[in-house]
């Protein structure tokens, strides 16, 4: 029989261990959005073998599995020394992983605007900074917002790999529950509920953020 | 009286990889002239126009603008873009698709360049931008977005957005090629009253209508080459050349029924 009190009583310890989570997939956001544009700004610069290093970051990280890269990243670094704290290794690992998609949104969307946006500004004497700044980046940026907020939420998802570094975020923490209660449905439906619950939340943020930027 | 800014072309060379767009161009363009660009698509004329605030970089030859030459420093020696951003500051220019910035609504679009460019304080530029608006017939429309105007009216503030620079030349490319007819009309009245006032104009149209009655010379090209340059009534009435002739033809076919 499925039981609701454990079904419910499992939903405290698990909204605990969404913070994990949550905290993974922002700061892995926040890092990937740094360094994304960092490497799109390679992509799309005038230096050939920036824009050869950027073309392989991409493709290395879009071709590895997020998991594989964790486990690579968390072993090789005590071997060169360093000896990070899980969760470091864990925004780190997921921020590069990102950071591809992220640049890759980037050059899409600037791709997207109509050569003439750029040109009218040139055309009456604004500085590439300007013409970037004032003229591409702020559509490029609207343009970009589904795409993010898509990305943040499979990022979100993906954060249940960095159990396998220990963390104990929402699935990691509800294999234990499911162990302790011997309850596994139960408590493995309420880990739905909550991954389901944080991503409607973003989808909403996201369609909030759409509209007041339309033009 | 505005003052008005002189285009002198010579030898101008453009290719495109092994393809040329411009063979030899010799142009005169007299300051407080409008000069009027035809000729079938393809023949170089939006390339030419480009050349001469440099947003295409011609290979060879010269364009001048008051005897200064744009791009340049020396043959082979490009122009630093601090002094290309200044020659381009009094040009302005205004483009087929209107080009306004969509995320800004109209009086945005025509200060930006106020306030990035010539560094006006931003409630002085505001008041310039209210006051090219104005000029243009749009000083009800300034707090709207490009997105809620129509073609003829996103033209026009495109028009205030170069005319607000106050510069002493103004290219045209096409500007009511993206229009519905009846359009047309305002945006043209608009020039009309620019060419009026002084400027140096130069616009490339398939407005036969008002090349025949606002320029004072008229510059028909064909796969690259300038043709003829000559005043609009022996090019439009009296072309000598068979070129010319059947390009006429086909447009007059074209727009009769
Ligand atoms: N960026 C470009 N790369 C290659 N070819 C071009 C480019 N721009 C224009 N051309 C070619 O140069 C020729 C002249 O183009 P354009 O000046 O736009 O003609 P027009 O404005 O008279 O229609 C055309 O054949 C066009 O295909
Ligand atoms: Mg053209």
């Amino acid at each position: 029989m499925f039981s609701l009190a454990v079904f419910f009583q499992s939903f405290g310890p698990l909204f605990w261990a969404a913070r994990y989570t949550l905290l993974i997939s922002v700061l892995g956001i926040g890092l990937g959005i740094v360094i994304g544009t960092l490497i799109c700004a390679a992509r799309l610069s005038p230096y050939p073998p920036l824009r050869r290093f950027a073309a392989v970051w991409v493709s290395f990280l879009r071709g590895v599995p997020l998991l594989v890269q964790l486990l690579v990243f968390y072993y090789a670094l005590p071997v060169i020394g360093l000896d990070v704290p899980a969760m470091v290794a864990a925004v780190v690992t997921v921020g590069i992983c990102a950071s591809a998609y992220i640049s890759e949104i980037w050059r899409g969307a600037i791709a997207a605007l109509p050569k003439g946006q750029a040109e009218a500004a040139v055309a009456i004497g604004m500085t590439p900074v300007d013409v970037w700044t004032r003229v591409i980046l702020p559509q490029a940026v609207t343009l970009s917002l589904p795409a993010l907020i898509n990305e943040l939420i499979l990022l979100v998802k993906a954060s249940s790999l960095v159990s396998v570094v220990g963390i104990l975020e929402i699935t990691r923490a509800s294999q234990a529950q499911a162990a302790t209660t011997f309850r596994p449905l139960e408590v493995y439906i309420a880990a739905a509920c909550i991954y389901l619950l944080i991503n409607l939340c973003l989808a909403a943020l996201g369609r909030y953020l759409e509209h007041r930027t339309a033009v | 009286m505005l003052a008005a800014s002189s285009v002198e072309m010579r030898k101008v060379n453009k290719y495109y990889g092994k393809f040329q767009a411009l063979k030899d161009i010799d142009l005169s363009i007299p300051p407080g002239k409008v000069t009027c660009l035809i000729g079938p698509s393809g023949s170089g004329k939006s390339t030419l126009l480009r050349c001469i605030n440099f947003l295409e970089e011609y290979d060879s030859g010269e364009v001048r603008i008051d005897g200064q030459l744009i791009g340049y420093d020396a043959p082979n020696k490009k122009m630093s873009g601090r002094r290309l951003r200044e020659m381009r500051r009094s040009i302005g220019m205004v483009f087929q698709q209107f080009n306004l910035w969509p995320h800004m609504t109209a009086r945005e679009n025509v200060a930006e360049g106020l306030i990035r460019v010539r560094r006006i304080s931003k409630a002085d530029a505001d008041r310039r931008a209210s006051e090219a608006l104005a000029k243009v017939g749009l000083a009800d429309k300034s707090a709207s977005h490009p997105s809620r105007l129509s073609g003829g009216q996103q033209q026009r503030v495109a028009i205030a957005r170069a005319i607000a620079m106050e510069p002493k030349l103004m290219l045209f490319d096409e500007p009511t090629s993206a229009l519905d007819p009846e359009l047309v009309g305002e945006v043209l009245s608009v020039m009309r009253t620019l060419a009026g006032e002084g400027m140096t104009m130069v616009v490339v149209t398939h407005e036969m209508g008002f090349a025949a009655h606002v320029a004072d010379q008229v510059g028909f090209m064909e796969k690259g080459e300038l043709v003829s340059v000559a005043s609009p009534d022996r090019i439009l009435h009296r072309p000598e050349d068979a070129r010319i002739q059947s390009f006429l033809r086909t447009y007059h076919e074209r727009n009769s029924f």
